[in-house]
């Protein structure tokens, strides 16, 4: 069966804490999103093997205090909910322990103090449940597979180059070269043989080019016009395609 | 089966806002309907609902509904590798949760990251008490859900829902068409009732 999902009870073995630096020596370790006090609760009650609808009150509230005595020890930031959930679990634990004041008219029952926390308890327990239920969901549609796309108009991104696209990016190359200083190196100078041998191989190798890139990194305007007019060239051999994914995009050139 | 009215050849619909060029019906048998939505609901690339259906082929909703249950059990009872689901509110082709794995293996694709166990709360949360604001996650979680929130935001699996109208005027949220998807429901109505989730053992 696959991987089960991370332990619904709050343990430390699996709690998966943030991280953040506090000062410059000291590491806090913070359990943000992944449990609370409702959840070291449920814990504890499980752990007490307690009933729900009848929580023992008084031991289930110094075990939450020694858990959360045990996180500030460990240099776990206690959120202050921790904190409030505490003050309430002792408040309830006097309200308890007071005698009952007996009147003799009233015959109502005197609401049991831990009432709206065994509530909060079993709604929480229900959502914890659910999230168990969606996941097992997520986990079988994963398993379940549609058609993939079709291509069509609409979601076929590429629009076909022309000529005068390409002479837009070879202008903008051109005007950008004219910026740039450029050393004048003596060397060997291209023919347009060699230039379409290069572009055919780089194109056959990669399977497609950014020719905005590729002009770009041309170093002389001979060079320039050259790769221009192999470009062409390839185009009408129908060895190369020129696309753009938008209007106004890189021309991307691949092979027919 | 009822005779069909003569509607117009060019049939609109809100949904998409495409015109579509359909000849007008000819009395067309239970079968060809049948054919008919069978390729449309392949074609498709989101879940076809059969209202859509009903516009394209320009055919009453009944007598689609109709076609794709009977489409629906046949795929059943062929017991074949595919079947015809509804989901988020549309049908949709799709392979069996059983074959997945020789699935994967072909596909070489892995699972998706799954959610963490505090964004699968908040989102339980949130789907079964829609729409609810993010102090009323706080009190049924008991933990900030700020963080869960936005990933769940980011994956589309949730929108906001309008502001609630009481002090703060705070923002609500509710599960998207997404989230139908991912979990495989045809409506939020389909998941089990919150009551079933009480926990017996405890």
């Amino acid at each position: 069966m696959e991987d089960q999902p991370t332990q619904l009870n709050f343990d430390f073995d699996t709690v998966k804490p943030e991280i953040f630096a506090e000062s410059h020596d000291v590491l806090k370790l913070q359990l943000g999103e992944f449990a609370g006090p409702l959840d070291l609760l449920l814990f504890l009650i499980k752990q007490e093997q307690a009933n729900i609808f009848d929580i023992p009150i008084a031991k289930i509230t110094d075990e939450y205090l020694r858990y959360v005595r045990l996180m500030e020890g460990l240099d776990i930031t206690v959120a202050g909910d921790f904190l409030v959930m505490a003050a309430t679990l002792i408040e309830i634990k006097s309200k308890m322990l007071l005698p009952q004041e007996k009147s003799d008219e009233a015959l109502e029952e005197i609401e049991d103090p831990r009432k709206e926390l065994v509530e909060q308890l079993l709604e929480h327990q229900k959502f914890k449940n659910a999230a168990e239920m969606l996941w097992t969901r997520a986990t079988v549609e994963q398993a379940v597979f549609p058609r993939g796309k079709i291509e069509t108009d609409d979601n076929n991104g590429e629009i076909n180059a022309t000529v005068f696209d390409l002479l837009n990016v070879f202008q903008k190359v051109v005007a950008r070269m004219k910026e740039e200083i450029q050393y004048e190196i003596e060397r060997e100078e291209m023919s347009l043989a060699e230039m379409l041998t290069f572009l055919r191989e780089t194109i056959a190798k990669k399977k497609s080019l950014n020719l905005n890139e590729f002009f770009g990194q041309l170093r002389s305007k001979r060079e320039l016009v050259l790769a221009f007019l192999a470009t062409l060239e390839l185009v009408k051999e129908t060895v190369i395609k020129l696309i753009q994914e938008a209007v106004f995009g890189d021309i991307i050139a691949k092979s027919a | 089966m009822k005779a069909k009215e003569k509607k117009d050849t060019a049939a609109t619909t809100e949904e998409t806002g495409k015109t579509y060029d359909t000849p007008a019906p000819s009395q067309r048998s239970m079968s060809e309907v049948c054919a008919l939505c069978e390729a449309l609901i392949y074609v498709s690339e989101e879940p076809i609902s059969v209202k859509l259906l009903a516009d394209v082929l320009n055919e009453d909703k009944l007598t689609i509904r109709a076609a794709v249950e009977k489409l629906a059990g046949e795929y059943e009872s062929r017991n074949g590798g595919l079947q015809l689901r509804e989901v988020a509110g549309g049908w949709q082709l799709a392979t069996k949760a059983e074959y997945h794995e020789e699935i994967r293996a072909y596909l070489k694709s892995r699972p998706n990251a799954k959610l963490s166990l505090a964004s699968l709360e908040t989102l339980a949360v949130i789907a079964y008490k829609q729409p609810v604001t993010v102090p009323e996650i706080l009190e049924i979680r008991g933990v900030q859900s700020a963080t869960s929130i936005k990933t769940l935001l980011d994956r589309n699996l949730i929108v906001a829902k309008g502001r609630k109208d009481t002090v703060g005027r705070p923002m609500q949220y509710g599960t998207s068409k997404d989230f139908l998807l991912q979990f495989g429901l045809n409506d939020v109505s389909e998941l089990p009732s919150i009551e079933d989730f009480e926990d017996l053992s405890t």
